[in-house]
């Protein structure tokens, strides 16, 4: 069975409105970061969550108006409904912790707890409950920054020594595109960026990248192979020659991240969408984004296997290492 | 089936059959009462905090604490040594947990008074130069970072005792974070959060001291005796009067400042009853403390000792008599918390003070069901990818689903082999592995099929397509390395169970993909050799 049958699509003409596409999501998410703020989990935001099991099914807005008249700074209170409804579970998360001194940081919690259990809302028993100060917080978000940055660039040198360095920058291009999108969903579903988040756009990274080294090994075999063709050609071959792969790959990763959105409960469902989100980018940033950065970073250059033929052949490189320059 | 081909089957059994042993039969004998021997349970996979339920806290510890009671003990001692050699100062004051300041050194008396300094205070502070008998004593730099250092691991030394003797099992308490002064305590299984927390910050600082004045209902009242000026030596402590003393609410006492007994001279501590038959604590003291007490007690008998909790008297009860290694700590208490005191002293003071930072806590029934849907989202995302591989790839797709349910039991087996823990989004990777894993073999089977089109021959094709895949494997498999090494760095706890999962995954998966499912396409086609009048051919 196949899903195409000697595919022939002409990707690389399409570049430049991908190019565009791509760059209104990015812009959209942008604007709503620049007037909302990103927003942030707990872990990186500081404050505190608790978890509630209710024993009759909860109304929300009673425990949100109970919160605003009964404790300071309530109204403020972020109350959602938690996991599935037969559970009759709820969040309640607040800004405030208490001071970082002593055994105080837990004082906003405890509030929440007392306010509802003095207010009429149904008896209910805590679940689960995370409180983080500002000091855990700022340790965190730096902490991921880092991680994701040197991440990128560790990603950029392996690739840098395996091919070209204007393919690692094609691909780093790609797997930074990926992130970007990736946030701009996350904002646009009203995600909340926590630690699981992060821990799935790191992978995103790697599988972004993934892909993309299919497309450029491919294309570094065609080189050898096509040295009277142009590079534009020669990429959007090998485009098309992994298209199969590329769509079913990411089909059944996509599959199984899918079984982890619907079944995987709650506390995965972030992870869950942002892979999701992830993947699809990864697969449009592979086919559109990648090859025709590369292709604009390689323009002017010799390509390998034309005038540098002429100096090395390129039948005595070995097959690998083979760099042009 | 020739000779090599055999090896490889076999070594591949081997393989299923050990990590199966390891990780997955284990689970199955627990969850379905099977027999199984001692060595394969206690190598059972570890489940992580999120999915067992407990209690994750993150404390710092206030180094300066020990750096300021270093610097005024050290300051104290020079004071005691001016006044021994009469030599008259004006004023020593702490300026900060690091440096004190002497000022009003005669100038007749600036040699001894140096010398002097220099025997109580040179091994530790720097003295400066000395300006208008005016001295700035300020602590080495190293002498300061062995002290914050230590305070650190005293302090973690202290919490683990704790936590051990409230009977956590498998505690985790280790430094945490990159500032050097953060602690990470998770007890699994515990409920009882508040008053664990109580149990692990609690200093206990316990002095018991001479009471020189009071009580006395004010503080002005207790220093009328001495024109309102507080001696150089000793300070004004509270604490609750003590019924039938007449006096009410916050009393306040003079001290001597230097303690004759601390905490650190205990040898143990239970909780018991006073002469009233109220709940307090007993304690014993050690071979050190008992001689330092018998000497101070005998010298003072009539006179009051305050034991001092924390900063706060606890009583006051009258020296009787000569008494060397016991004593007893009455005051309000419940017996709840004569038992916590009784715990927190065996396991001796904090040497600083500590505050929170984070706090996690998962019910266990939470974690319960992140198990439970955990597992359906395996199972479904395993049914997904089967069902589509069986489809598109044929009788091929059997080749791949081996390969990559046989991933999945290595991973389960190596993790429970080097006690990685299991965590939520350590599930997500196990998950992710499984479709990363069917990745591989896509890539492999495409190619097998562009070769085939391209009438190479089954055989050609099969080695062709695995051959020339190879260093893209390689590739894009050291790439999500690069990215799994970085979130390992980065994380604890949770996201570290994630990264474990995804590395240990990728490495499983380039075995399987390549090595096994490899084997598995030989066996086929070994099964059925090309004949003259029906070439080979293979379902894919």
């Amino acid at each position: 069975m196949k899903i195409f049958n000697t595919p022939n699509f002409n990707f690389v003409r399409w570049r430049w409105q991908a190019i565009a596409l791509s760059l209104i999501i990015v812009l959209a998410g942008a604007a709503m970061v620049y007037r909302h703020g990103l927003p942030l989990g707990v872990e990186f935001e500081g404050g505190s969550m608790v978890v509630l099991r209710f024993e009759q099914p909860p109304d929300l807005q009673q425990i949100r108006n109970a919160l605003a008249t009964g404790m300071p700074g309530g109204d403020d209170a972020i109350v959602q409904s938690y996991g599935e409804t037969s559970q009759h579970q709820v969040m309640v998360r607040v800004s405030e912790v208490g001071a970082e001194s002593g055994g105080e940081l837990s004082r906003a919690a405890n509030l929440v707890i007392d306010t509802l259990q003095k207010a009429n809302v149904g008896k209910f028993t805590e679940q689960s409950r995370e409180v983080v100060g500002p000091v855990v917080g700022q340790q965190l978000k730096r902490q991921g920054t880092l991680a994701t940055i040197l991440a990128l660039a560790g990603i950029l040198v392996y690739i840098g020594l395996r091919f070209q360095f204007s393919f690692a920058l094609g691909a780093v291009a790609a797997t930074i595109h990926d992130l970007l999108v990736t946030l701009a969903f996350l904002v646009f579903f009203g995600y909340d960026i926590t630690l699981n988040v992060i821990a799935a756009i790191l992978t995103i990274t790697g599988y972004s990248v993934n892909d993309t080294i299919v497309v450029f090994d491919r294309v570094r075999e065609n080189m050898r192979s096509m040295r009277r063709d142009n590079l534009e050609h020669v990429v959007n071959v090998a485009v098309n020659q992994t298209l199969a792969r590329t769509i079913i790959t990411a089909g059944t990763t996509l599959l199984s991240v899918v079984a982890l959105y619907l079944f995987g409960g709650e506390a995965l469902r972030g992870f869950a969408f942002t892979m999701i989100v992830g993947i699809i980018s990864g697969t449009y940033s592979t086919i559109f984004i990648a090859a025709a950065i590369a292709i604009m970073l390689q323009r002017g250059k010799p390509m390998k296997g034309q005038s540098a033929a002429a100096a090395t052949p390129a039948e005595r490189t070995p097959r690998r290492r083979a760099r042009a320059s | 089936m020739n000779k090599n081909l055999r090896w490889k089957v076999i070594t591949i059994l081997a393989v299923l059959v050990i990590f199966f042993g390891i990780g997955v039969y284990p689970i199955l004998a627990q969850r379905y009462s099977l027999p199984a021997p001692g060595w394969m349970q206690a190598k059972q996979l570890k489940l992580g905090l999120d999915l067992k339920g407990g209690v994750h806290l993150v404390l710092r510890v206030h180094t300066d604490d020990a750096l300021r009671i270093t610097t005024t003990t050290t300051s104290e001692q020079l004071r005691e040594a001016l006044r021994n050699a009469n030599v008259n100062i004006g004023a020593i004051t702490v300026q900060s947990p690091l440096a004190f300041r002497v000022e009003g050194v005669p100038q007749d008396k600036d040699a001894e008074f140096r010398s002097l300094a220099d025997q109580e205070a040179a091994t530790n502070y720097e003295r400066s130069s000395g300006v208008g008998g005016s001295y700035d004593f300020t602590m080495k730099q190293n002498i300061e970072r062995n002290l914050r250092e230590q305070t650190v691991v005293q302090a973690l030394d202290t919490i683990d005792r704790r936590v051990n003797d409230l009977g956590v099992a498998e505690p985790t308490i280790a430094r945490h974070g990159n500032q050097g002064d953060q602690i990470l305590v998770q007890m699994p299984g515990v409920t009882e959060v508040a008053r664990a927390k109580e149990i692990i910050r609690n200093t206990a600082i316990l002095e018991l001291k001479l009471v020189e004045a009071g009580p006395a209902p004010s503080r002005e009242a207790l220093l009328q005796s001495r024109n309102g000026v507080l001696p150089p030596d000793m300070e004004v402590v509270t604490g609750a009067a003590q019924p039938n003393s007449g006096e009410t609410g916050t009393v306040y006492f003079l001290v001597r400042k230097v303690a004759a007994v601390t905490g650190r001279d205990l040898r143990g501590a239970q909780p018991s009853m006073d002469e009233n038959g109220r709940p307090a604590v007993s304690f014993t003291l050690n071979a050190d403390g008992s001689r330092k007490f018998a000497a101070v007690t005998s010298a003072n008998i009539g006179r009051a000792l305050a034991i001092i909790l924390d900063n706060r008297v606890q009583s006051y009860p009258t020296i009787e008599g000569r008494i060397s290694n016991e004593g007893r700590i009455s005051g309000n208490f419940t017996p709840q918390e004569t038992a916590d005191l009784s715990l927190i002293l065996r396991s001796g003071a904090l040497p600083a003070s500590m505050s929170y930072l984070e706090e996690r806590v998962i019910g266990p029934s939470l974690g319960a069901d992140s198990i439970r849907s955990g597992v359906i989202a395996s199972l479904a995302g395993l049914a997904f990818v089967i069902v589509f591989m069986l489809i598109y790839y044929k009788l091929s797709g059997i080749n791949a689903i081996v390969a990559m349910v046989m991933n999945l039991i290595i991973l389960i087996g190596m993790m429970a082999y080097l006690g990685s823990t299991m965590t939520l989004p350590g599930i997500a990777g196990f998950i992710l592995t499984m479709g990363m894993g069917v990745d591989s073999n896509v890539l492999i089977f495409e190619r097998i099929k562009e070769e085939l089109a391209a009438q190479r021959g089954v055989r050609n094709a099969v080695n062709a397509g695995f051959s020339r895949v190879f260093l893209t494997l390689l590739d894009t498999h050291v790439a999500s390395l690069i990215a799994a090494a970085f979130l390992f760095q980065f994380g604890t706890g949770p996201i570290r169970g994630f990264a474990t999962t995804l590395s240990i995954g990728l490495l499983t998966n380039l075995f399987t993909s390549i090595f096994v499912s490899k084997t598995l396409f030989e066996l086929i086609l070994s099964r059925r050799p090309a004949t003259a009048q029906q070439p080979q051919t293979l379902s894919i």
